[in-house]
């Protein structure tokens, strides 16, 4: 049994006096993603040759790769600040919250990475 | 981590039923289903069935609830005072909706009508959850007014009318709890997200032209639990019996948080 008071309890540690950039970006990254996705589905669905030299001939395109790499940059992002909240929602054992919010980071942050290796690879080829 | 199964005293069970006196037989009849626990006598909860003659009851809920204690059962225990929608007191959950019993006609209910406690909320006994965490939240906002100015020393503090239009939507908030505890963030990190109700509180006075101290409010609950648990679900606009939006403050909350970042 705790013998803090209620208000003790209620306000804990304090405000982390964090949140409003994560939710700004948040905010910002869907925002960009609108223009971006909407580019990359039309210019999928606008390829005439699927080839796989079709595509890598129109991955090595400037025009192309550069927005295919900020696509996915900001895709990665927006993933990486949504698996957060989610894991703070529904994890509720601290140090495994931790954990997982590390993890998670981790693995998008390789994942990231090695999405735009692939484009810069075949745009640098 | 989560848990999928309610613990084995948690299990609410079929309780009494309690037919209405026979002089009443004939009249219009209707039953409430509602919801029994102590916590110091502990076991588990019930539900008993009240058979109650609409036509010697007033028309809201609480009025039956109010007849059933008076006239049936006196072991029935809930929190009501004003019984007209100022108090915040008879906030439970009817028919699967948080609301005031006493502004929730009987007629407005199809079919049995089935009474809980607040949901999420430890039972004290029946339909009286312990709101201890809640008040304590509403108190670490320091809901009152924070000035560096003194007052004037002949008059109050004045404000625009425009200014106190301002304050409309969230000076009528009577702290009943419906939407706290209708929201799923709420349900899932209610020991530290504060909670619509609070949140709306916090705003009200962020909103008002006569407090001085918005920016000290903001940083109190610029945290990713307390404030940004809020995914805009809206179950707290669709549960506030006075029909105010919680979830609109809160939203305005996150626009000054990210104002006055430029």
């Amino acid at each position: 049994m705790s013998l803090r008071t209620p208000l003790s309890q209620a306000r804990g540690l304090g405000a982390a006096k964090e949140g409003a950039g994560h939710w700004w970006a948040q905010r910002l990254t869907s925002a960009f993603l609108v223009p971006l996705v909407l580019w990359g589905a039309f210019s999928v669905a606008m390829l005439g040759d699927l080839s796989h030299a079709g595509l890598v001939a129109w991955v090595q395109k400037p025009l192309v790769s550069a927005p295919l790499i900020a696509l996915l940059l900001v895709v990665f992002w927006h993933l990486e600040l949504g698996l957060r909240v989610i894991v703070e929602d529904y994890v509720h054992l601290a140090w495994l919250k931790v954990a997982v919010i590390v993890l998670v980071d981790f693995a998008v942050l390789l994942l990231a990475v090695a999405a735009v290796a692939a484009v810069a690879g075949i745009a640098f080829r | 981590m989560a848990k999928f199964r309610l613990p084995a005293n948690s299990i609410v069970r079929k309780g009494r039923y309690y037919a209405a006196a026979g002089a009443s037989r004939g009249g219009r009849i209707r039953r409430f289903v509602v919801y029994r626990y102590d916590a110091a006598a502990g076991g588990n909860p019930r539900t008993d069935t009240y058979e109650v003659d609409l036509d010697d009851c007033g028309p809201m809920v609480l009025d039956a609830l109010i007849k059933i204690k008076n006239e049936t059962d006196s072991t029935l225990a809930f929190r009501r005072s004003c019984r007209e929608g100022i108090c915040g007191s008879c906030s439970m959950n009817i028919c699967g909706r948080n609301t005031l019993a006493c502004t929730r006609a009987i007629s407005d209910v199809r079919g049995d009508v089935r009474v809980f406690p607040l949901p999420h909320l430890p039972v004290i006994r029946d339909l009286v959850p312990d709101l201890t965490h809640f008040y304590a939240q509403y108190a670490s906002i320091k809901p009152w007014m924070r000035t560096q100015t003194p007052p004037p020393p002949d008059r109050e503090r004045l404000q625009s009318v425009e200014d106190r239009d301002k304050l409309d939507g969230l000076e009528e908030c009577i702290l009943c709890a419906c939407c706290s505890t209708s929201c799923p963030s709420y349900w899932w990190n209610g020991d530290r997200y504060l909670g619509p109700a609070i949140l709306l509180q916090a705003y009200r006075w962020i909103a008002d032209s006569r407090d001085e101290a918005a920016g000290e409010r903001l940083d109190e609950i610029e945290d990713p639990f307390k404030l940004y648990r809020c995914h805009t679900i809206m179950n707290c606009a669709d549960a506030c019996p006075k029909g105010l939006n919680p979830a609109k403050a809160i939203a305005e909350i996150k626009k000054l948080l990210v104002a006055r970042r430029f």
